[in-house]
């Protein structure tokens, strides 16, 4: 028996991409290396634990790159389409005889590209944090997590089925809620952590069922094996999965929308954006890596890698598409009232992701028609690089100034000129402006959208002008406005080489990644295709951008009352923003007013006055009697005995009446 | 007698001989001191714990009244490592205490009955065997001997048994009445759809419900566990717990196939309302025994709901979840005991900054409240996961909805412990819990089964391959 219970670990069998195909196992294996070792030896490792996972995030990323290389450009494609790969598996579980779960890394062009980014900005922030969070009493500990979030990051993008994708996608929740709960001294750091923590769950649960559904229906995991059976519309599981329904759509579509629920929830989009605002209670580091380029982004890749069912479910695609222009428009604006920088920048990410979302939504599948699938990983790709940058010069203002909020900077470009710029060339790139990468991709994002969808390339077009506004309003009060104070504060410079060198390479990125010709690497379905800009189509946006930099110029860049006048003028409208749409409060109402008080308060009450009391009843009635008599013969027993007679009698009639 | 009568009935001569040697050592005039007793006490369950693992057969006895097989001997190994695992970490409690032999007596003897009752291949077996095994347990609920709510904890056990028995009894004379049999397949193959038949049925299901505790004939349960020593709690709440979820397996598998579409459906209305009762009444529990006795009500409606899909994924999925839960909840009860046998403390504002001085415990806490609440890549998540999976082949995806639902829900109270052991120590806070060395073994194993038995998948193959 014990042989049996240790049993097979099963050798990987491993098939060859050019040299470097096994090599991508050590790019999951090397940050889990690095959770184990700080996880274990933190006390004898003290300062070098910083040192070890960066060089260890760094070898990483050359693999990543250099498997990168040769799939892109020299193995990976095979008839001018991209190939799937699957490097490794090993056996798991065997759910049945027809259902097994393995657990490998499978690679195609979306992974690939994934890999890239997770382990890049991964490897930045690592880099960043040596200096940010030296000092901190649990040094090891930060690096620890972050190498465990490392690991499950890249563990689900490069995942062979949904069950594995399941796992590491609630990994990766633990992790976050680990790190947004780092600082645990702080009440509201741990509120914020576990507020994140229920809220994605919800949603995850949505993913679970979602999984369950087409994994049930399809007989597989697999991720090949469910897109194939599901795109073949004459294959008895596509037929078996639309013909059933239920409150008027079929389980092909009820599947899919509870995936992207699952998605929604880690992209922060609307309604399940909750939790990502009060996130930013992280290490700011922590809010670059997580709340910015990687996890948050998850949901757009989930949609990504099943676009060729979600493209055959029209319903589904539609909605994707609305909940993320919607939460585009809605983050936008309430970004604009925020005091809190890294608010400012929470809610723009859940902006850009929602651009993400839309581009998708409004995609088709295949060929030039597919220019939105590609445009939306475009922009993934993009933002990852430009919004870590944001963060990141986020964190070292923050650390000078040692504040959050607005009112406590202005100023600052004198101080910290490296961080000036490149908060500069990041806030250019996410406002569109030519050459910088943001640019690009949302220019290809706007074509495809106006394309197919008309009503939605408006809002973006508006939400794209409302984004160069709020960034450049954060930018002006942050470096310009008034003259920066430093009376009553010895301040520290910029910091570290390894906090400034982050910054130098992530905006030399910032500013050229645009330039790669993305569809040509990314499509719908994996057959490359040339995609140009048009000058004529991208005058539009660009100028609107640019009337949105000099309306925030005009209110922000000196000290004025002008952005006080207007906020008196919409005062109400200021306020609903402000308070971001009362949504937050909403969720409370629901669950304090309604599920606390409307149903868990009573049934505590039940349990503590009726059940309790009754016997606090008897026992004042009967305090004459010595107290071993009073507390054996209450009235509780006899309930219980009620309760279960009446229980026996119900069950019995329950099931005669069922009979007739 | 067989010829393999030792090797198919080892498991229970092996308690039968722990039983005598204690009893023989109780009879000495000179007592041994309490710490050698107990080493001593370890050390032969721990034998007997190994010994599942050697020499194995699958056979009966006693004119098939007793039936044994490698599953079952599985599955009374898990209540053999349990058994242990308490005995390991109420060795702080026990050492004061003046009747250490009594204790286990009652407690091995306890055991004994639930080898029977899931052995049992005949309903007069199962019977005498879940009475072997309740009335020594109201006993030892008892052994608080100087908080007054031991003793009520007591009563109440015996006297809500004593309603079950009866119901449990009248099933069976129906059932006699109505097949002629007391024996398994007998019965199994004499039961039809008819009223009579599954009414009798159904009171014979009702006492089994009883001892799982699921609703509405859970009320004894947050009493009971509450009342009790910490001990007793947990070996209530793991091994009798599961050692009627295998007994009500063998009930549906064996004896009761051709009513299957009966006890499916009222599976399936019992589990949703243990799932969701449980989970409210937890919701604002202040006492951390009582909390983890409504979680464990919850828990055991997942369990439910996979038996209602009467197939053999489904019995797998609990066996393996067993298991986990075994470990999961001796973790929580575990660091629970070495608090209360110091501070004689249970709410949980008591556990307030509780990480300042005692890490490893409350790490401990954590990790089983995590897999508890079902997170991966603790094995509660997979555990819960099979289950879900397993039962959603017999039932509808609105049922599924429900019981995952209640999975987050079950998250708020188990994060809101997590949450007052890492709180900010502003206030006084308890100080460093000594802890011995048999309790930290057992609290390292319980941890490592939750880390490793999920994410290994050797134990949930095993137990495929054994159905």
């Amino acid at each position: 028996m014990m042989k049996e219970l240790l049993y097979h670990i099963t050798a990987f069998k491993s098939l060859p991409l050019g040299e470097v195909g096994g090599a991508a196992l050590w790019i999951i294996l090397l940050p889990l290396a690095n959770f184990i070792l700080l996880g274990l030896g933190k006390k004898y490792l003290k300062n070098m634990a910083g040192v070890l996972s960066t060089v260890l995030l760094f070898i990483a990323v050359v693999i990543a790159l250099s498997i990168a290389y040769h799939y892109f450009f020299i193995d990976g494609k095979q008839n001018g389409v991209y190939q799937t790969i699957t490097i490794c598996q090993a056996h798991w579980l065997s759910l049945s005889p027809t259902m097994n779960v393995e657990l490998g890394i499978q690679l195609d062009a979306l992974s690939v590209m994934m890999l890239v980014v997770v382990t890049f900005i991964s490897s930045m922030v690592h880099l960043f944090s040596l200096g940010y969070m030296k000092g901190e009493e649990r040094y090891a500990n930060y690096f620890a997590y972050l190498g465990l979030f490392t690991f499950s990051m890249l563990g689900l993008v490069a995942a062979t089925n949904l069950l594995q994708l399941y796992m590491c996608w609630e990994l990766v929740g633990v992790s976050s809620y680990l790190l947004i709960g780092f600082y645990f001294e702080k009440p509201s750091a741990v509120a914020a952590a576990k507020k994140a923590f229920i809220v994605t769950r919800f949603a995850d649960l949505g993913l679970l069922i979602g999984i369950l559904i087409l994994s049930f229906n399809t007989g597989s995991f697999d991720f090949q094996t469910v897109i194939q059976s599901l795109t073949n519309t004459q294959s008895s599981s596509f037929i078996s999965i639309t013909a059933s329904s239920f409150l008027g759509m079929s389980t092909l579509t009820w599947g899919l929308i509870l995936i992207f629920i699952g998605g929604a929830g880690k992209s922060a989009m609307l309604p399940l954006h909750i939790w990502l605002p009060d996130a930013m209670e992280g290490p700011t580091p922590v809010s670059a890596l997580i709340h910015a380029a990687t996890m948050v982004v998850a949901g757009v890749f989930l949609v990504a890698k099943l676009f060729a069912v979600f493209a055959i479910d029209v319903t589904a695609l539609q909605l994707v598409g609305y909940v993320g222009s919607a939460s585009a428009l809605f983050a936008a604006i309430i970004a604009c009232t925020q005091t809190d920088i890294k608010r400012v920048l929470a809610y723009s990410t859940m902006s850009q992701i929602g651009y993400m979302m839309f581009a998708l939504g409004v995609s088709k599948y295949g060929g030039e028609e597919g220019l939105g699938y590609s445009a939306a990983l475009f922009h993934l790709f993009t933002h990852a690089f430009f919004k870590s940058l944001l963060f990141l010069c986020a964190g070292a203002v923050i650390h000078l100034v040692h504040s959050n909020e607005m009112k406590d900077m202005g100023g600052l470009r004198k101080l910290m000129p490296v961080t000036h710029i490149a908060f500069l060339i990041a806030c250019l790139a996410i406002a569109g402006v030519p050459p910088f990468a943001g640019f690009f991709s949302k220019e290809e994002i706007l074509s495809a959208t106006y394309k197919n969808n008309k009503g939605i390339y408006i809002l973006a077009l508006f939400t794209s002008a409302v984004t160069a506004f709020y960034m450049f309003r954060l930018y002006f009060s942050i470096f310009w406005n008034k003259s920066f104070d430093n009376h009553h504060h010895e301040h520290h410079g910029e910091g570290t080489i390894t906090m400034k060198l982050p910054l130098l390479i992530l905006m030399l990125c910032a500013a050229a990644v645009g330039f790669i010709p993305f569809s040509e690497f990314i499509s719908s379905d994996n057959h490359p295709f040339h995609s140009a800009i048009h000058i004529g189509f991208s005058i539009l946006p660009v100028v609107l951008g640019l009337c949105g930099i000099t309306l925030a110029a005009f209110l922000y860049f000196k000290q004025n009352d002008r952005p006080d006048k207007i906020v008196n003028s919409i005062q109400v409208l200021y306020k609903t923003a402000y308070r971001k749409f009362y949504v937050d409060e909403l969720y409370l109402f629901i669950t304090k007013k309604i599920i606390f008080n409307g149903i868990a308060k009573p049934a505590a009450w039940i349990d503590k006055n009726i059940v309790d009391s009754c016997m606090n009843g008897v026992a004042s009635i009967t305090t004459t009697i010595s107290a071993t008599i009073k507390n054996m013969q209450s009235g509780k027993v006899q309930q219980y005995a009620l309760y279960f007679f009446a229980g026996v009698a119900v069950l019995l009639m329950a099931v005669l009446y069922v009979w007739k | 007698m067989p010829e393999n009568f030792f090797i198919l009935f080892k498991q229970e001569l092996w308690l039968t001989a722990i039983l005598f040697i204690l009893l023989i050592s109780k009879l000495k005039d000179k007592q041994p001191a309490a710490t050698s007793l107990l080493t001593g006490i370890n050390i032969l369950l721990l034998l007997n714990f190994l010994s599942g693992f050697f020499f194995n057969a699958e056979g009966s006895l006693f004119g098939k009244m007793f039936v044994t097989n490698h599953l079952h001997v599985f599955e009374k190994n898990i209540l053999n490592l349990a058994a242990l695992l308490i005995s390991l970490q109420s060795t702080k409690w026990l050492e004061n205490h003046e009747h250490i032999i009594e204790f286990y007596v009652l407690m091995i003897s306890s055991l004994l009955g639930m080898f029977f009752m899931i052995s049992a291949a005949n309903v007069l077996m199962l019977y005498v065997g879940l009475e072997l095994s309740t009335i020594p347990l109201a006993a030892v609920a008892n052994f608080d001997l100087k908080r007054k709510t031991s003793g009520e904890a007591a009563m109440k056990l015996i006297i809500s048994s004593a309603f079950s028995s009866a119901i449990l009894l009248l099933g069976i004379s129906f059932i006699y009445g109505c097949t002629g049999s007391l024996d398994f397949a007998d019965i199994n193959n004499l039961l039809h759809k008819e009223p009579l038949h599954a009414a009798a049925f159904l009171l014979f299901f009702v006492g089994l419900l009883f001892k799982v505790s699921a609703v509405p004939f859970h009320l004894w349960t947050a009493d009971v566990y509450e009342g009790s020593p910490v001990a007793v709690t947990s070996f209530l709440s793991v091994a009798s717990k599961a050692a009627a979820v295998f007994a009500l397996l063998n009930v549906l598998n064996k004896m009761a196939q051709p009513l299957s579409s009966i006890w499916h459906d009222a599976l399936i209305w019992i589990s949703l309302l243990t799932i969701i009762v449980g989970n409210l009444f937890a919701l604002r529990q202040q006492n951390i025994k009582r909390l983890l006795a409504f979680s464990s009500v919850s828990q055991v409606g997942f369990l439910l709901l996979a038996a209602s899909a009467n197939s053999s994924l489904g019995n797998a999925a609990i066996i393996y979840f067993i298991l986990i839960y075994v470990f999961s909840n001796l973790a929580a009860f575990g660091v629970i005991a070495l608090v209360s046998a110091v501070k004689q403390k249970e709410t949980l504002t008591d556990y307030h900054a509780f990480y300042t001085n005692n890490k490893f415990l409350s790490w401990c806490l954590s990790i089983a409240l995590f897999s508890l609440a079902g997170v991966p890549p603790t094995a509660g998540f997979f555990g819960k996961l099979f289950l879900l999976m397993s039962a959603s082949q017999g039932i509808t995806f609105t049922v599924l909805t429900i019981a995952a639902l209640n999975m987050v829900v079950s998250m708020y109270y188990y994060l809101r412990v997590v949450r007052t052991l890492f709180a900010n120590n502003e206030n006084e806070c308890l100080e460093a819990i000594e802890v011995p060395i048999t309790a930290k073994i057992a609290l390292v194993i319980c941890v490592a089964g939750i880390l490793l038995t999920g994410v290994l998948s050797g134990a949930y193959n095993y137990i495929i391959t054994l159905q």
